[in-house]
């Protein structure tokens, strides 16, 4: 079950799974998204980068059908959205949900199979054994019978995480892990990433750390409003995309581009010069 | 003893507390929901606006009840169609229809010879006029509340901790925002006769607050909040009962008391063990500062 034979994985012969042909999203007048076209073939992993408000979180929510698509089309599997309970985990900034919710830790991650068995029926053995493994592999066993109220910013997102986990997914979208988070919860998030990818899951990861999506990930979209560029990291992070996706906040010192990124809005977090 | 019991020789009190006891239950049951999703002001709006419900029921000579039950429905529909994102926001718009149905039910009811008397029961209640088939009335529809958020606990959890993850899971949430809806129109009828439309407001929100202290899960913050709102409504009987006061404010006052007590001393969130936790996180850090130095 488990291939380790990346090649194989990522091989060109296998069929794109997640097909997006000129997706189009609008906040009411503000175009989000236009004609956002690519092919991600099964099991690879893409890291997605873009200044603030270049749509990051507005392509994820449109692949999990929060958000109406425009025009266009959005293929799973080579099947329209809406034929898909389960396969696609989406996990959400950590600031969406109320975190002095009375519930445990366990509890949040248990609603992860919920949607699997029919909604009146309690957690099976398989259930509980999936939600266990999640919390293992994100190492918040220990944590589980705590209440989410007292957790830090990382242990949230690592319960996150291991809620999506326990959905397993195909399909694994997550929106900013990394902001904000402890050492150990970022290594713990890359680790999934690993064993994601060794199970031919599909992960799909927005990110403001450039240096993080060169060095860890095999692909790189970088986004704003349109594709600006796909692929791998030295075919993306050239002078030309990162200018056209950054704009004023790509900088040429000498040889080397520097491309500051930044997760606050402009007014708190300042650009470092 | 005979304090206890004296009251119970009375056939109306008897009745009353058995009303009071499932009313304080189940408005505590389903306010655990109403204060996890801030809709405090939506239940009083709906408490309210059912008003020309009953006034028209009072004056076609109908069942009170029924008429409440009509109205408190249309409402709760009401509120399902204005949560849709437009011109107005949500809050403005209930403020202004309950308003609005609030006005009307006074401008009906002052239309009654009777007015005072009748204005008074509807809105502050009547919990000693309980009569037994109104016993078995609130029973059946307070039972069948109570089962269907027994039924839709797991949807019901999600959709209100996480609506983005319901969504995924492919869960109505607009369909469960207005059954919730529809069963706090159900409660509120119900707690008509035991607080009135004035204080049912506090009856869903303060045992719920109370529990929120208290509980660390969902199941034991129902569980707080409904020994609470039981406990409210028979200490709140008493006291009526031998300080003469207005039965549906002495609950009210009670749950209020309890919260004050809760607010003040629950273990993790009180505001005396925040107090201490803050006091010795200060006394370690100046211990740890030392040993730098």
């Amino acid at each position: 079950m488990q291939s380790t034979d990346f090649d194989q994985t990522l091989s060109p012969e296998e069929p794109a799974r997640l097909e997006l042909d000129k997706v189009s999203v609008a906040y009411g007048q503000r175009q989000a998204l236009c004609d956002i076209s690519i092919h991600i073939p099964h099991g690879q992993c893409v890291a997605v980068v873009g200044p603030n408000g270049a749509g990051k979180s507005t392509l994820f929510k449109a692949l999990v059908g929060l958000l109406p698509v425009q025009s266009g089309t959005i293929l799973i599997h080579g099947r329209p959205l809406g034929h898909h309970r389960d396969c696609v985990a989406y996990v959400p900034q950590r600031d969406e949900v109320d975190w002095g919710f009375p519930l445990t830790v366990r509890d949040v991650v248990v609603m992860g199979r919920y949607g699997r068995r029919g909604w009146l029926r309690g957690p099976t053995k398989t259930d509980r054994k999936a939600v266990d493994e999640s919390l293992e592999l994100m190492g918040i066993t220990e944590l589980a019978e705590r209440p989410i109220g007292e957790l830090s910013g990382g242990q949230q997102q690592r319960v996150f995480v291991a809620r999506a986990l326990a959905q397993n997914p195909h399909i694994l979208l997550m929106d900013e892990p990394f902001t904000g988070v402890d050492a150990a919860s970022r290594e713990s998030i890359l680790r999934v990433l690993d064993q994601m990818h060794r199970q031919e899951v599909t992960v799909l990861i927005s990110t403001h750390d450039l240096n993080l999506a060169s060095s860890r990930f095999e692909h790189v979209l970088v986004l704003n409003k349109r594709v600006i560029a796909y692929g791998s990291p030295a075919e993306v992070f050239t002078p030309q995309t990162l200018h056209a996706a950054f704009g004023g906040q790509a900088l040429m010192l000498g040889d080397h581009l520097v491309a500051v990124d930044q997760c606050c809005p402009p007014e708190r977090g300042g650009m470092i010069q | 003893m005979t304090w206890l019991t004296a009251p119970l020789a009375y056939g109306f009190m008897q009745r009353g507390f058995v009303a009071a006891v499932m009313v304080g239950v189940l408005c505590a049951v389903i306010g655990c929901y109403v204060v996890l999703r801030s809709m405090a002001f939506i239940g009083d709006a709906m408490a309210h606006s059912i008003l020309p419900g009953v006034a028209v029921a009072y004056l076609l000579k109908g069942n009170l009840l029924l008429g409440a039950l009509v109205a408190a429905l249309a409402v709760a529909l009401g509120i399902g169609l204005f949560s849709r994102p437009s011109a107005v926001k949500e809050d403005t718009a209930i403020g202004i229809l309950f308003a609005a149905a609030l006005s009307l039910g006074v401008a009906l009811i002052s239309t009654i010879r009777t007015y005072a008397v009748d204005l008074t029961h509807i809105l502050f209640g009547n919990v000693l006029g309980v009569s037994t088939s109104d016993l078995v009335l609130t029973g059946l529809l307070g039972g069948g509340v109570l089962l269907a958020l027994l039924v839709l606990y797991r949807p019901m959890l999600v959709a209100t901790f996480d609506p983005v993850l319901a969504a995924t899971l492919r869960l109505p949430g607009r369909l469960l925002r207005t059954l919730l809806l529809v069963l706090l129109a159900v409660t509120i009828v119900v707690s008509m006769q035991t607080v009135g439309v004035g204080l049912v407001a506090a009856m869903l929100v303060t045992p719920g607050a109370t529990a929120y202290l208290l509980a660390r899960r969902l199941p034991r913050m129902m569980a707080w909040a409904a020994l609470i709102g039981a406990l409210s409504s028979v200490c709140g009987l008493y006291l009526s009962f031998y300080l003469n006061v207005a039965s549906g404010a002495a609950i009210v006052l009670v749950a209020t008391a309890m919260f004050m007590l809760a607010y003040l001393l629950a273990p993790d969130k009180g505001l005396v063990f925040e107090h201490l936790r803050a006091r010795r996180a200060v006394t370690r850090d100046e211990c740890d500062s030392d040993e730098g130095h």
